[in-house]
Order: structure tokens, then sequence, then C-alpha cells
């Protein structure tokens, strides 16, 4: 026996990749938006799903991909609102990948306008990982500071949207909006940033309007 | 902690190669890891020597050389490096920065037992 040395040169996240290209592709090929949520664990993304479903129906089609590491709850939550909803359950992972999304292809009815991807909570791992998505947005709740974007650069550098969500309990916190959109915008110049509550309705309507945008271009490119 | 599958996806990797080369052993692994890459350096290497036992790689060492985040500015070509990740051109100010380095995470060469008529 002998000892040999192989250059490789490859990506460790390069299978991930391949599969996220490949969701990415079909998926934008059927005329639908993919839309990967991030944000920490409870700063609204369930809750936003609910009064986007309310926003866009019955004009539009959406349905959910939920990750998370335990229980079907999230899943069930959309089901209610009459929104299609498979529930990823990761048993411990911190993210969601790519292929677990490529397991629910087949599922995936061919019609839909939106598809939305909740990520599993958190604003570290998940940041890491392409999921074929065509648009990215991490939200920011106002009860978790406004210094998250520095804390956290990769979510925010990784996004295209940044969505500062509970804006009805800013004025009860020491809540910067503009500090949290500045140093946001210092990571990642082209961020588009949407103040909201899903409460109380703030800027609901400015969100859902930036996704019909987003999914015209996208059909527009297509034709 | 996310390191366990990126380590997960290297071993896929390490196995693919071995047996490409038909080899029976994994003695070095040198990675490239940029510092804006999402993973922590030393976490990965707790992952590796957790990952590595009882495989193809239990006596495996790993090189790990962390790649600083770097950019350049595209209004006036100033090359810099960002530690804090600020997109924002130290020379003239411009937002309008491109990557080059730091953001990726690649397994560079690996050094294998392979049988003595292998070329």
């Amino acid at each position: 026996m002998k000892k040999k040395e192989v250059l490789v040169l490859e990506d460790l996240l390069g299978s991930n990749k391949k599969i996220a290209a490949g969701i990415r592709r079909e998926l934008t090929s059927k005329g639908i938006l993919t839309i990967n949520l991030l944000s920490s664990p409870g700063a609204g993304k369930t809750s936003l799903l609910e009064v986007i479903s309310e926003n866009l129906s019955p004009e539009f089609k959406m349905a959910v991909i939920e990750g998370d590491i335990e229980t079907e709850r999230d899943a069930e939550r959309i089901r209610a609102k009459g929104i299609p909803a498979w529930q990823i359950v990761t048993g411990g992972a911190c993210h969601l990948e790519a292929k677990m999304v490529g397991k629910l292809f087949p599922e995936i009815p061919p019609d839909l306008d939106f598809l939305f991807i909740e990520n599993v909570g958190n604003l570290v791992c998940p940041a890491g990982y392409d999921l074929g998505e065509r648009l990215r947005c991490v939200l920011l709740s106002t009860p978790e500071g406004d210094d998250k974007p520095k804390k956290y650069p990769k979510a925010f550098a990784t996004s295209h949207c940044m969505i500062i969500s509970k804006a009805d309990l800013a004025p009860h916190l020491p809540f910067d909006a503009e500090r949290a959109k500045r140093e946001a915008l210092e990571i990642n110049p082209g961020l588009e940033v949407f103040v909201l509550s899903s409460l109380d309705g703030t800027g609901v309507e400015a969100f859902t309007a930036h996704l019909k945008k987003a999914l015209h271009e996208l059909r527009r490119n297509n034709a | 902690m996310h390191e366990l599958s990126v380590v997960a996806g290297l071993f896929d990797i390490l196995e693919e190669k071995l047996k490409e080369q038909k080899g029976s052993r994994v003695f070095y692994v040198k990675l490239k890891v940029g510092l804006f890459s999402g993973v922590v350096p030393e976490l990965l290497r707790t992952a590796f020597d957790m990952y590595k036992k009882d495989t193809f790689a239990e006596d495996a060492e790993l090189d790990i050389e962390e790649v600083p985040y770097k950019v350049r500015c595209q209004n006036c070509g100033t090359q810099m490096i960002k530690d804090d990740f600020v997109l924002v051109c130290d020379n003239c100010g411009s937002t309008d920065l491109i990557t080059l380095d730091g953001t990726e995470m690649f397994l560079e060469r690996m050094e294998i037992e392979v049988p003595d008529q292998s070329s």
C-alpha cells in the first residue's frame, strides 16, 4: 500500500446546491414563486403566512411547506385556513435542506402561484442552505432587538427582503427600526425592507404587492 | 450548529473519491473555509472528530485553511477584507461591492492509501 494525494476542489454544500438548482428550475418553469422564510423562533412566520393567505385568496393559490424540529402544529394552523400544507419534522436538525423539500415535490400542485417554505426557527444555520427558492425573506420581530442584523449577518446578507414584524409592539419597546434597517442595508444594500404587523394588518398589503410583482416578473421571464 | 450536516456531506465526497481511486483509508483532509461561510472552523473540527470514528477516515488529520471575507469595490476598484461584513467601501464609501472570497467551503485535497499497483 502507498500514499496518494488527490486534488478534489469540491464544494461541501455542492450536493445541496445541485438539488436546490433543480428545484428552482422546475418551480420557475411551472410559474410558481417560491419564498423561503427565515427567522428566529417566535418572530411570527406562521402568523404572517396566516394573514398573507387571507390577503391572497381567492385570487391566488398558495401552499406552505413547514419546517420544525418537532410537531405538526404549524401545518395544522395553515390547513385551518384552507391552505395545503406539508410539515417537515426534522427531528432535531436546525435547518431545512433542499433534499427534504425535493421529497415533497410529487405532492406539490402544479397550478400554484406561491409556494412558501417556512424554515426552522433559527437565524444561523438555515442561511447556509439554498432550498431552491426564488425569494428569501428574513423576519426580525421588534421584541428581538434592533441589533440582530449585525449579530446574524449571514441571514440578512443572503436574503432579498427583510420584514420587521410585530410592528404593533414597537411603541412599547426600545426597538429602533431605523437602526435595524440601516445596519441590515450595510450588510446587504439590495435588501427590500417591510415593516409589518400580522396582528393589526400594517404593511401586509405592501408585502403581498411585492410578492405579486415578483410573481409577475417570473412569469414574464418565462413567456 | 449545522457543522455536523456539513461534515456528513464531506464524508459523502470523501467516500466517493476514495472509491474512485480504489483507496482504503484517508490520512489527511484539507478544507478551505470562508469566514463568511456560516460555519465555525473549530466546530467543524469537533464534528469531524465525532464523525470519523469507525470509518475509513478514523486516523485522518483535518487541516482547515480559513479564508477571510474579501470584496472588491465596483466603483473605485479597491480590494479589501471585511471582518465585520459591512459592505461599504473603505476608500470611496460606495456600497457597490462584490464578494471575491470568504463565502466558500470546499474540500481542496485529501491523502489516501491506495494499492501499490495503482497509478
